[in-house]
């Protein structure tokens, strides 16, 4: 009896001993990034490649936009990968973030029941698509936590002089692929990041209703946090950043599941600055589909 | 209806090709769990001795405590646990934020009530006459404590399994201070959550039936110790 407890517990120590192998290392990177850069799995692609050149351990911690800004903040991340332009300039101008780099943009898109309630599938004027949504009291799902995403709707909503609420209104609180589900499992209309999207399309229903207004340009930027914080892996960071605006990098990330969905999940900006970015969005030269769709 | 059966293949199907991704990840829950739980029985079986056998002035404080901590919320636990080693806490200059380290520390304070309240209601219930009769035979306190955790091993048996049925399926507590970083801190319950957010329902529910089935023989193999007949 005794030894057969012992031996339960030598083989709980042992299982032990596995653990506390898997330590950390000494350069590591702490990477706070959002929920839709991590659900489409680009993060999986690029931080293996990063990680075998520079022997760094990237750490990627994938939380609301406005979380992974308040890592920043504290001190309690070593660089940021985020969509949420104005948020991250205050915190540029604040001291708390430098070496802001755009690497990437996709667009934002309403997407909704193919029975389209509202009735404003391909209404590329964003701002009424979501008055006719408030007006029929069509169920929309919000993240409501404060990410780049919802930032981004809060922005259009008061763009359009709205103020959504009452029980069409509902906020999930969680990131972009569960709310999407969400949405899909209640009939409602959701703003979502393409990338997010395609990456979920084979699992939800829904289709994309309205896409194309020059305002849903969606700028993914990585920055450095400052190092006066203390305890941040500056060379790290500052490495993971050159890294990205690689022509090699931005090759993959336009290449990242292309041939899966027919176009790029996120499109690298390769040099251009926001405006001249946002200009060609808004040019209508956006999304280079594969195959013309 | 459909995702379940194609759940169920999908899982068959990672098993049988042993998926590394996956055995690596049930591995490390399996690890960090039991070490969690293991210090918490080192931790907690003496303390809930201590509170049986021991009459002090607090001691129902103490207890309520107790009581009150096995129904602790593991979201608050972690955010506790997160807020003293992010960086900026208390505790960030010992580098442990998202480590299976943080993840071991917060399971342990999830277990460690569980396994005090349970030594401490079984090793209560053991028949007071019989601690009378060790001390008058000449036991030391050793002997003694020996003695009453050998009489009341069934509940001691049923705190370990409480303790670790707790701390391997609680979700909120190692997303918070492990981060469900690939390859580190990632267990079956983050990567479940993460695969679902992803749209990956099948691998998700793959992810499940592995923790289920790993609770499973873990607890089939206490409680075969447990209900192994008393040596007489």
């Amino acid at each position: 009896m005794r030894s057969r407890f012992l031996g339960i517990v030598g083989a709980l120590a042992a299982l032990g001993l596995l653990a506390a192998c898997g330590g950390a290392d000494d350069s590591e990177l702490l990477l706070a990034t959002t929920t839709s850069t991590d659900n489409s799995g680009l993060l999986d692609e690029l931080v293996p490649i990063f990680e075998q050149r520079t022997g760094i351990n990237v750490k990627v911690i994938a939380v609301g936009t406005g979380a992974a800004l308040r890592m920043a903040e504290d001190g309690n991340a070593d660089a940021l990968l985020v969509h949420a332009p104005d948020a991250e300039r205050a915190l540029v101008e604040n001291g708390d973030v430098f070496n802001r780099q755009l690497i990437a943009y996709n667009d934002f898109i309403v997407v909704g029941p193919a029975a389209d309630p509202a009735g404003i599938a391909g209404e590329r004027d964003v701002e009424a698509a979501l008055s006719r949504i408030e007006a029929t009291r069509s169920r929309f799902v919000s993240r409501g936590d404060d990410s780049g995403t919802h930032k981004k709707e809060r922005a259009l909503w008061q763009g359009a002089g709205l103020e959504p609420g009452g029980d069409w209104y509902e906020e999930t609180g969680q990131g972009m692929g569960a709310s999407l589900t969400i949405a899909d499992q209640k009939n409602a209309y959701i703003l979502s990041d393409r990338g997010t999207f395609l990456a979920l399309s084979g699992s939800v229903d829904l289709v994309v209703i309205s896409e194309g207004d020059p305002q849903m340009i969606n700028l993914y930027s990585v920055m450095q946090v400052d190092p006066e914080k203390g305890r941040i892996n500056d060379g790290a960071a500052a490495e993971w950043v050159a890294f990205l605006l690689e022509p090699e990098t931005q090759d993959r990330i336009e290449l990242f599941r292309r041939e899966e969905f027919g176009r790029s999940l996120f499109i690298p900006t390769r040099g251009r600055h926001e405006a001249e970015t946002i200009a060609l969005f808004a040019s209508g030269a956006r999304l280079p589909a594969a195959g013309g769709g | 209806m459909e995702f379940l059966w194609e759940g169920i293949k999908e899982a068959v199907n990672l098993w049988i090709h042993g998926d590394a991704e996956i055995i690596e990840i049930t591995l490390r829950t399996l690890a960090i769990s039991a070490v969690a739980t293991l210090v918490a029985l080192v931790i907690g079986v003496p303390a809930g001795a201590f509170l049986a056998l021991k009459r002090f002035r607090g001691r129902s404080l103490i207890v309520a405590t107790v009581n009150t901590g096995m129904g602790m919320p593991p979201v608050v636990v972690g955010l506790i646990v997160a807020v003293m080693l992010w960086r900026s806490g208390p505790l960030g200059g010992l580098n442990l934020i998202f480590t299976p380290t943080a993840m071991v520390i917060a399971q342990f304070i999830i277990a460690v009530p569980l396994v005090i309240g349970f030594s401490l209601a079984s090793i209560q219930s053991v028949n007071p006459r019989l601690l009378d009769q060790i001390v008058a035979l000449g036991a030391n306190r050793v002997q003694m404590l020996w003695l009453m955790i050998r009489e009341a091993r069934l509940g001691l048996l049923a705190a370990l399994m409480a303790g670790f049925g707790a701390v391997i399926s609680e979700v909120g507590a190692s997303m918070m201070v492990g981060g469900n970083i690939a390859g580190e801190t990632r267990v079956l319950t983050t990567a479940t959550v993460l695969e679902t957010s992803r749209g990956n329902v099948e691998v998700a529910l793959a992810l499940g039936f592995m923790l289920l089935i790993m609770a499973y023989v873990v607890n089939l193999v206490v409680t075969s110790v447990q209900q192994q007949r008393r040596p007489t």
